[in-house]
């Protein structure tokens, strides 16, 4: 390794290659000291010097190679899908060029200075504001996670693999978020009696659109230009975007360029027959306008795709959310469910935010199933495949022979840890006729 | 809000002309849908020239999915979304070509282009007639196939405790 450091200027091939051998080593760095044989590992010369020091600053060069965003799809799709690396997450932000996109339209490269906002429809006074108008107005900042409605659903065939938590949970995010409360906005319009909802929308290619009740946009909904201490980034809706806490993302429109005032949703496409869910329950009605993304928690470390070099003291961490408010609760288990211990949540806990939490294990080297389940400040508990399949009436197999998306999707997930500490999926262990290990083969299609 | 100071001065008034020019929202009960008609026959046209190198000749798929077809389908493990079998509402068809149609060149379509795609997609579903003229009357009152397939009917929040299904 000390040779390797001192190189000067490696080639990209090398420094992709010297990329994976950390990435293997990452999870060595867990190991003991015990067991340390030959010769010694310490680094005693010094390393050679960087001048890497930009006017916006990167991250290691170690880290570019070893955690990025991916796309789930056999070729990179356009609009853009991208997936969080949860595997690699610490503390609850998610960096805001690691936040997960899903995209509908082409995104617009939009001059703050030509961008407006404008409020009509049923209100007094129809008004349009530029960004500076919009920063004379009183702001805050929260903490809150964004999540695609369709994220962890298991039908999509086209993926790769499932294995990592990355693949199968990278549609969540969190940030601090800073705006404008839109209440203050509707005020400054003034809101005519029997508004009961609003359109947005956005300026990118297709000009998305969404319906949003009065309700909420009253409570705590945010037009954001703020994200984690700087300009809300592009993928993200530079310059202006709303923000739904805890409702699912597509409420959350980004380049949010319109509100009108109205007394009925538009049943837009995007919200109607795009996100309108065939529940299976529902012999072929369709739900529309859900709200609320449900309690979630998934162990991000160690998980699937990962490995545990041997026998000895871990760190079992994860993260936790609810679009139902302040997660209070979270439990671990390690041995397949049989038995749960309580996890340490990371204080403060922010509601409607990914909520970091964490357990010590000693692992003995058996054969192990370790997962995690939470409850949120309204009692509400995250539950088992088999109870979620209970509740819509299916067979546990539903869920990968159907061609729909399931939405607002929160089983617990489980990670199977082998004897030779390599640990897989193991959501679908205990479903007739599954596949022994996820993997999509990419012919077949979904819905969403 | 602990907000005491009273806001004054911030944003501008939009003028009348200023929301008509960027209000384009039809809503599914067709409020919205401007002035301006459209035939099966002109959207049969468009369609071959704008549309069918994704939605196939016949709008039943190509590199996009089908816009035709699926009924009877919607019940069971492989449903076929279309506009067919799944819209609820026919003012809400122009509204999306309208918005996001042809990709890359959204916005390029004149309203009564909008008309004629529109009269041509639900012609193909079986829905209206070869010879029926869509504009802002005759559009909101096609009755779509799958109307009443969605639930709840009037969408509220905050959502009901109980849960209905």
């Amino acid at each position: 390794m000390e040779a390797d450091m001192k190189s000067k200027k490696p080639g990209r091939r090398q420094f992709l290659k010297k990329g994976a051998v950390l990435a293997g080593a990452a999870m060595g760095a867990m190991q003991s000291a015990k067991g340390q044989t030959g010769a010694s590992d310490l680094i005693d010369g010094r390393i050679e010097g960087t001048k890497y020091v930009t006017a916006y600053g990167e991250r290691s060069r170690f880290e570019q190679a070893r955690s990025q965003r991916i796309h789930d799809y056999e070729k990179e799709p356009f609009p853009a899908k991208k997936l969080t690396p949860l595997q690699d997450s610490v503390g609850i932000i998610t960096p805001s060029p690691m936040h997960f996109v899903a995209d509908h339209y082409v995104p617009p490269d939009i001059d703050p200075s030509t961008h407006r906002l404008m409020i009509h429809g049923m209100v007094d006074r129809p008004l349009i504001f530029t960004m500076e108008d919009l920063k004379r107005l009183p702001s805050v900042s929260r903490v809150y996670f964004m999540e695609c409605l369709a994220n962890s659903s298991l039908n999509r065939a086209s993926r790769k693999d499932m294995d990592s938590v990355q693949r199968a949970h990278g549609r969540t995010s969190c940030s601090e978020w800073t705006g404008v409360p839109l209440s203050v906005l509707l005020q400054q319009a003034g809101v005519q009696s029997g508004a009961s909802w609003l359109y947005s929308e956005g300026s990118d290619g297709g000009r998305y659109s969404y319906s949003l009740p009065m309700a909420k946009a009253m409570d705590d909904v945010l037009v954001a230009y703020g994200q984690n201490g700087e300009a809300v980034r592009p993928e993200q809706g530079y310059p202006l975007r709303l923000l739904a806490p805890g409702w699912e993302g597509p409420f959350s429109v980004k380049w949010l360029r319109r509100i009108k005032v109205v007394n009925q949703p538009q049943y837009a496409k995007t919200e109607v027959t795009l996100h309108g869910y065939l529940r299976p329950d529902l012999k072929g009605k369709a739900l529309w306008f859900q709200f609320e993304m449900p309690p979630k928690s998934v162990i991000t470390r160690p998980s699937g795709g990962q490995k545990l070099p041997g026998p000895g003291s871990y760190e079992i961490t994860g993260l936790a959310w609810s679009g139902g408010g302040v997660i209070r609760r979270v439990e671990v288990s390690t041995d397949g469910g049989r038995t749960w211990q309580d996890a340490a949540l990371q204080e403060p806990v922010h509601s409607k935010a990914h909520t970091r939490f964490r357990l010590g294990w000693n692992w003995d080297g058996e054969e192990a199933v370790i997962q995690s389940r939470c409850t949120d400040e309204r009692g509400e508990r995250q539950p088992s495949l088999e109870e979620m399949s209970r509740r819509v009436g299916v067979g546990m197999d539903y869920w990968i022979k159907t061609s729909v998306t399931a939405f607002q999707f929160n089983p617990i997930q489980p990670w199977r840890v082998t004897r030779e500490g390599e640990i897989h999926n193991a959501i679908l262990d205990s479903v007739p006729g599954a596949p022994a290990s996820l993997g999509g083969d990419g012919s077949g299609h979904t819905d969403h | 809000m602990a907000q005491d100071t009273p806001i004054t001065n911030i944003g501008r008034p939009a003028a009348p002309d200023e929301v008509r020019r960027w209000d384009q929202s039809v809503s599914g009960d067709g409020s919205g849908l401007p002035p301006g008609k459209g035939t099966v026959q002109e959207g049969q046209r468009l369609f071959a020239q704008k549309c069918a190198a994704c939605h196939g000749p016949t709008a039943e798929g190509g590199a996009e999915k089908s816009l035709v077809g699926g009924q009877g389908t919607l019940a069971t493990l492989k449903p076929e979304k279309t506009i067919g079998s799944y819209w609820p509402f026919a003012p809400v068809i122009w509204d999306y070509i309208n918005r996001a149609m042809p990709r890359f060149q959204e916005g390029t379509l004149k309203p009564d282009e909008v008309y004629s795609l529109t009269a041509f997609v639900l012609w193909r579903n079986g829905i209206i007639g070869e010879n029926d003229v869509m504009d802002a009357q005759s559009l909101p009152k096609v009755r779509m196939p799958n109307r009443d397939g969605f639930l709840p009917a009037k969408p509220e929040w905050p959502v009901p405790k109980e849960d209905p299904y």
